[in-house]
């Protein structure tokens, strides 16, 4: 096995980065390169990389330039996941026939890809690649919407975001649907490793990749992707955003080891009330509202009901 | 290092086990593949070659054919080998990412079982698969038999493979006339298929991890044109002289001639046919009884490349015709048949006053009996003899019911 990189201190690790250059045309503010960063300078193996069609992949591979020093392939809205397992299984198929150019270097292999790519379009691809067991990583950049056409709902979308397709009204209150708990869905699968990260807590989220890397078979990450555009706040608010999304518990922190061993690794001191978190962000400025209010309180309720499930899941050890 | 079979020379295999077969001699890296009817049995012989390690390559059975193809071009990238196999709705599936494999410019071999697209759903073959990769840029080669689809494999891996070439291809052949019917087929050795073949050469390999590469960028008004203008610059001046020097390869091989545009009694033959698949062995055998039986000259042009399409060639072939018979095994749905039109095409430009009329024929796997074909040779008789059209310009041959004719 490869060896685990140490990484001392956020400033070391913020500026370590050389395989995802900040030459992109990513949003500013937007989370997805601060995750991808996260990621990448999580280990120091050489990566084979994939994303589906999205805000990442359009901002950084625009012909004639690329933002990435390790390979990258992109074919698809809704194949990343195979597109990497196709490369892992030449990659296990040349090292059998002892045709690898360097031996003696073991790659990881990433796909990225955006909630709508992985809870909608993609979901089948990634769910054979997973019960095939291929040597890979999913990581799923979740802004909770269609940002790179528009901002469209996705299974993602929470309740109560107005989304395009899902736009609050005089007689609606925007997506009525609650997002799909896609972290069970993958643990279902028996993955060895599946964790929820957000880019603001770098400690937890680097820990979890190096856990990922580590594993054998197919690893799904669900990173928190605060998204400045579409869920309406000022693009250098994108980590105290973040920061409310963990600490109100709306986005709790949490892994489950082979699909049957929960653990929370993000317990906030002062647990913030969700009505902060929809506060601060556009999206949700209509249930601010006499005739939408009673949803705050139905969010914080499902917050609460969902903590205390995850909390029982891990007194009980399953 | 994989087991070797050693093969008789003449084996009795149908289509699906001599693609398979070939699929083995090569010594493919990757095959990944969802089964569908008439395909399966392509990737269960290949399943079991890999079940008793005459085969060391990974195979990936995915969970869909647009999961197939999607792996195929991940590890095509990476950089090795490549094959699946599949029929009609499943490459229907996979048509999206089969313009993603030619316009990334990577080889991969995929063997096309020939069959009906529903509704009404139909297992068995006509060529509307083939007809709707036509546009996909991909090379596509017709075998009329066992021998043939075992043949064009090798010759498909070569060519697709090619530095200058690097474009996917596929190998067609008539689901269940040919993927399952037993017939002789003359084998390669595993060594002299392998070596024809030769050793994979990578290019622009994600795997070289010395050299990373960005593959499947996004291009916009700025460069999107000029890269599909590569693809078909490729596609219409390397391609056809690659194969042509890959059947002259194979014939010192193996004995065995193929050519871009297979002519049957053309020398003289005052009116032809011109078809694909397993047509073309009928419609020669009915060739020969119009010129002995019915004293007609008549003459069968077989379609072993159907893309890249080779006009010159065709209309070289059929400039001294009188009458010309386009005989599609696919819907066109609202259009002269895909064969009529590409002839029209073809011949349109040039000194010929050939009559040229369609005939669609065999969908959904109906036979196209002999009996058929001497209708056929005799209209075109009254054609050349007219020269002008004597019937409607689209007929449907073998339809129960009233007579569908068009124009």
């Amino acid at each position: 096995m490869s060896e685990i990189k140490k990484i001392k201190n956020l400033k070391e690790f913020s500026t370590s980065a050389d395989r995802f250059e900040g030459a992109n045309l990513l949003c500013p503010g937007c989370a997805h390169s601060i995750i991808v960063r996260e990621v990448l300078n999580a280990t120091n193996d050489d990566l084979i990389l994939a994303a589906s069609t999205g805000c990442l992949e359009v901002c950084t591979a625009v012909y004639p330039y690329t933002s990435w020093d390790a390979s990258w392939i992109h074919i698809g809205f809704e194949n990343g996941s195979s597109a990497v397992a196709g490369a892992e299984a030449m990659y296990k198929a040349l090292k059998t026939k002892g045709r690898l150019k360097q031996p003696d270097r073991t790659p990881k292999f990433v796909a990225f890809g955006g909630d709508g790519a992985t809870y909608d379009i993609g979901f089948q691809w990634i769910s054979g690649c997973f019960e095939r067991g291929h040597n890979m990583m999913y990581v799923c950049l979740d802004n909770e919407v269609y940002a790179n056409t528009g901002g469209q709902r996705s299974s993602s979308t929470p309740i109560g975001a107005s989304a395009t397709t899902t736009p609050a009204g005089r007689i609606s209150y925007g997506e009525k649907r609650n997002k799909k708990d896609m972290m069970a869905i993958m643990a279902a699968h028996g993955a060895p490793y599946v964790a929820q990260v957000a880019p603001n807590k770098w400690k937890d989220m680097v820990a979890k990749i190096q856990k990922g890397f580590a594993a054998e078979g197919p690893v799904f990450i669900n990173a928190m992707s605060a998204c400045t555009t579409e869920w309406k706040f000022a693009p250098e608010d994108t980590i105290s955003i973040s920061d409310l999304a963990t600490d109100s518990l709306v986005f709790p922190l949490y892994e489950i080891i082979d699909g049957t061993q929960l653990n929370i690794t993000y317990r906030p001191k002062n647990i913030i009330p969700v009505r902060d978190y929809l506060g601060a962000q556009g999206r949700f400025k209509h249930l601010f509202t006499k005739q939408n209010e009673y949803l705050i309180d139905e969010w914080q309720a499902r917050v609460d009901a969902k903590w205390d499930y995850l909390q029982r899941r891990e007194e009980a050890s399953v | 290092m994989a087991d070797t079979i050693e093969l008789r020379d003449i084996e009795v295999w149908d289509g699906n086990m001599a693609a398979s077969q070939a699929l083995r001699q090569v010594q493919v890296d990757v095959v990944a593949a969802y089964p569908i009817t008439p395909s399966t049995p392509i990737v269960e012989g290949y399943a079991g070659f890999k079940a008793n390690g005459y085969v060391d390559g990974e195979f990936v059975m995915t969970e869909s054919e647009h999961g197939a193809m999607s792996c195929c071009i991940g590890a095509a990238a990476a950089g090795g080998r490549v094959a699946t196999a599949t029929s009609s709705q499943g490459f229907a599936l996979m048509l999206e990412t089969l313009y993603s494999a030619s316009g990334m410019r990577l080889p991969i071999v995929l063997n096309l079982v020939n069959r009906a697209i529903g509704a009404p759903l139909n297992v068995n073959g006509d060529h509307s698969d083939m007809y709707m990769g036509r546009d996909s840029g991909w090379i596509q080669f017709g075998a009329y038999s066992p021998q043939e689809a075992y043949d064009l494999n090798f010759i498909a891996f070569k060519v697709s493979e090619d530095h200058d070439v690097r474009l996917p291809a596929i190998v067609n052949q008539d689901g269940f006339m040919t993927s399952h019917t037993a017939q002789g087929v003359h084998t390669l050795s595993d060594e002299v298929a392998y070596n024809f073949v030769g050793d994979y050469k990578p290019m622009n390999d994600m795997l070289d991890l010395d050299h990373p590469v960005t593959h499947g960028v996004q291009t916009e008004e700025d460069w999107h044109f000029e890269h599909k203008a590569r693809q078909q610059h490729a596609l219409m001046t390397a391609v056809l002289p690659k194969i042509q020097a890959a059947f002259d390869d194979f014939e010192k091989l193996s004995g065995r001639k193929y050519n871009i545009v297979e002519s049957y009694n053309m020398d003289d033959a005052e009116v032809a046919v011109v078809c694909m698949g397993t047509s073309v062995e009928t419609a020669r055998e009915v060739a020969e009884e119009m010129r002995t039986q019915h004293g007609i000259k008549a003459g069968v042009i077989g379609i072993r490349v159907f893309r890249p399409w080779p006009l010159e060639q065709i209309a070289a072939a059929l400039k001294d015709v009188k009458a010309i018979g386009a005989l599609d095994r696919s819907s066109p749905h609202g259009a002269m048949g895909a064969l009529f039109n590409e002839l029209s095409g073809s011949l349109f430009n040039t000194e010929t006053k050939a009559v040229l009329t369609n005939y669609i024929y065999g969908l959904g796997g109906r036979d196209l009996t002999k009996a058929h074909l001497v209708g056929i040779f005799t209209e075109l008789k009254a054609n050349a003899d007219a020269l002008k059209p004597t019937t409607p310009l689209q007929q449907y041959i073998g339809l129960r019911g009233p007579k569908l004719s068009f124009f």
